[in-house]
């Protein structure tokens, strides 16, 4: 494909997507939040604040100008907690999706390729055993067998991810297959890796990626819900999930401590959301 | 196919599906770090007393006889025993399952019948300020995790509102009504104690929002955008033109096609529910499987984790096949597939 294609493309698919201010919206909020999570020493109004801190005498203060969302009970500044657990949350959906998403594709490919036989029998049942019980479900079992840590955490939402991975591409994949092109390399003699990742792959591509700018927001819903009941992140790491349920305790007196770190939650996953749904848009029909 | 085959073959499916469910986290629950009779017994105990735990167990021995075991006993309706509560996994489920079962429905046909009305009337006026509104509410709703808004609502609704009670099933100082069928509103109605009804009903408000609130969202948008697409379909500008009140056009013609596609993820929103229920009946005390199987995950209980987990397994497996078949009496073209083979 030549350069002025490419960028014919890309302008195309601009348009597309900023045609909807809410996918713009999406685009600003999400590229706020990767910002302020890489460079959080600088944006945090109280850096120091962030891990192990104590200063009794400010303890518990409801939001001023000193302190825009108010401090906890070790009197440390939310604020700068939040900004802190932005890197948390990042780095929870981002490490997620790139363990979780190869696998998954590769068996979907796999599957939907061989159609039929034992290999997409065999594939697609455990995928289904994985599917069979709630997705919170069965992270919380796999978290709950594990030493409670930020790590493990990402190993048992991984571990529950990939499936949806496999089912998604094993449709497009089985449908694909009997598209003329694959016809034309297997009777051409092209060996079954290219026709996967030569032919058949490449059509998936805008499916699998609409779907991950999608997940993004879930994952860190799921990571937030396993930090909040304690099978996450572990104190005094700055989790958002960590820090609602830490701060729950002092509702409904000290409000703020609980109440910020969740609006935030909710202002991530929206912002995911958004973005996620303007790429969908622009990569649909193309 | 028809619908018989197709259940029965939907069924051993399953069979196969909770069969391998098992094999999974069985072996997964005896991959815990530590001794789970050590766990069980606390660091006090006396080694002769684990031992004998141990053995009982079977811990001893390699996981697939251990598996076997288990498997042996499932089939006796015996789960093992919870190394908390003491008492045997299967009561301690029959016990609670009635609790989260009432709530899950709840809130199932909460969100369901709210997402209906909220997506169906802004469809309807699609672009209108009600239809905006809906669109930016639910844009937002969908953001919102269970746990988020458990802690919100509580907050809002339970201290500053005052509207709703926050803790459990019933205000203190209420009988309990007479156990048919664990199920507080149908229980309540049985025993002709409205007040009680009233007062479960009530409880049930907060919990059963804070499980659903993200799908009730996800429903209403998917429920306006079918709404929105067939709208403008042939047939119904054809009952318009043969002067069919809107009323009816909108309940009888536009409704039903419209509904499918939120039927068909009712499934889904049960499964969302049902692994909710673990976070939500937490935080709001309520006695059900999920308070009780948060509580054996945080103390390694590994009889209970893995007998709730496989509850669940066997209550999403027959929900899934009773919403395809409810799909299918919506969607006359499912429904001829099934039957035509």
């Amino acid at each position: 494909m030549n350069t002025e294609l490419m960028k014919e493309r890309w302008r195309r698919n601009w348009y597309k997507f900023s045609r909807n201010p809410l996918s713009i919206l999406g685009l600003a909020v999400v590229l706020a939040i990767i910002l302020i999570a890489i460079f959080a020493d600088f944006f945090a109004p109280y850096p120091e604040h962030a891990f192990v801190f104590v200063d009794f005498k400010n303890a518990k203060r409801p939001p001023c100008w000193q302190y825009l969302c108010g401090t906890d009970m070790a009197g440390r500044d939310i604020l700068s907690r939040i900004f802190f657990g932005f890197r948390y949350s990042l780095v929870m959906a981002v490490s997620v999706l790139s363990v979780a998403t190869p696998p998954g594709v590769l068996l979907g490919l796999v599957a939907g390729y061989m159609r039929d036989t034992w290999v997409d029998i065999a594939i697609m049942r455990v995928a289904d055993v994985f599917l069979s019980v709630p997705s919170m479900v069965l992270a919380l079992a796999v978290c709950s067998m594990l030493e409670p840590t930020l790590y493990n955490a990402m190993l048992a939402v991984t571990v529950m991810w990939w499936p949806w991975y496999t089912r998604l591409v094993y449709g497009a994949a089985s449908s694909i297959k009997n598209e003329y092109f694959v016809q034309a390399a297997e009777v051409t003699g092209a060996s079954t890796f290219h026709i996967l990742f030569g032919e058949i792959f490449p059509n998936c591509l805008s499916t699998i990626f609409t779907k991950m700018t999608l997940d993004v927001g879930w994952v860190i819903l799921i990571g937030s819900t396993l930090s909040f009941v304690g099978l996450g992140a572990q104190p005094p790491t700055p989790d958002l999930g960590t820090m609602v349920s830490d701060g729950s305790k002092y509702i409904p007196a000290q409000w703020w401590i609980s109440l910020f770190p969740a609006l935030f939650i909710v202002v991530i996953i929206l912002g995911f959301n958004l973005l996620g749904d303007g790429v969908r848009d622009m990569l649909a029909g193309d | 196919m028809n619908i018989k085959k197709y259940v029965a073959y939907r069924l051993i499916s399953s069979f196969f599906v909770l069969f391998g469910l098992s094999l999974l986290i069985f072996s997964l629950s005896r991959l815990v770090p530590g001794d789970p009779a050590r766990l069980a017994l606390g660091p006090m105990a006396p080694q002769w007393a684990v031992d004998k735990l141990r053995a009982q167990l079977h811990l001893d021995e390699p996981v697939y006889i251990q598996y076997i075991y288990w498997v042996t006993n499932v089939f006796r309706g015996d789960l093992g025993q919870s190394l908390v509560t003491r008492r045997g996994v299967f009561n301690d489920i029959f016990e609670f399952f009635p609790a989260t079962f009432e709530l899950v429905i709840f809130s199932v046909i909460l969100s369901t019948s709210l997402a209906i009305i909220l997506g169906v009337t802004s469809g309807k006026y699609a672009n209108s300020l009600w239809d905006n509104i809906v669109r930016v509410t639910s844009y937002v709703g969908i953001a919102i995790p269970s746990f988020v808004w458990a802690i919100m609502s509580v907050f809002i609704f339970g201290y500053l509102l005052r509207w709703f009670p926050t803790l459990g099933r019933l205000s203190s100082g209420v009988v309990m009504p007479t156990k048919v069928t664990g199920l507080l509103l149908v229980d309540s109605l049985i025993a002709g104690r409205l007040g009680v009804f009233r007062d479960a009903f009530y409880h049930m408000i907060l919990p059963g929002t804070s499980l659903v609130i993200s799908r009730l969202a996800q429903e209403a948008r998917i429920t306006r955008a079918s709404v929105v697409e067939n709208l403008h379909k042939d047939y119904i500008m054809a009952a318009r033109s043969f002067g069919i009140p809107e009323r009816t056009i909108t309940l009888k013609y536009l409704l039903k096609p419209s509904l499918i596609p939120t039927v068909a993820i009712m499934g889904m929103d049960i499964a969302g529910s049902m692994g909710g229920s673990f976070i939500v009946e937490t935080i709001f005390n309520w006695p059900g499987l999920g308070r009780y199987g948060m509580s054996a995950m945080l103390s390694n209980d590994i009889n209970a984790i893995v007998g709730v987990v496989m509850l669940i397994g066997v209550f999403f497996a027959f929900m899934n096949i009773l919403v395809d078949l409810i799909t299918a009496y919506l969607d006359p073209r499912i429904m001829m597939k099934l039957r035509g083979g």
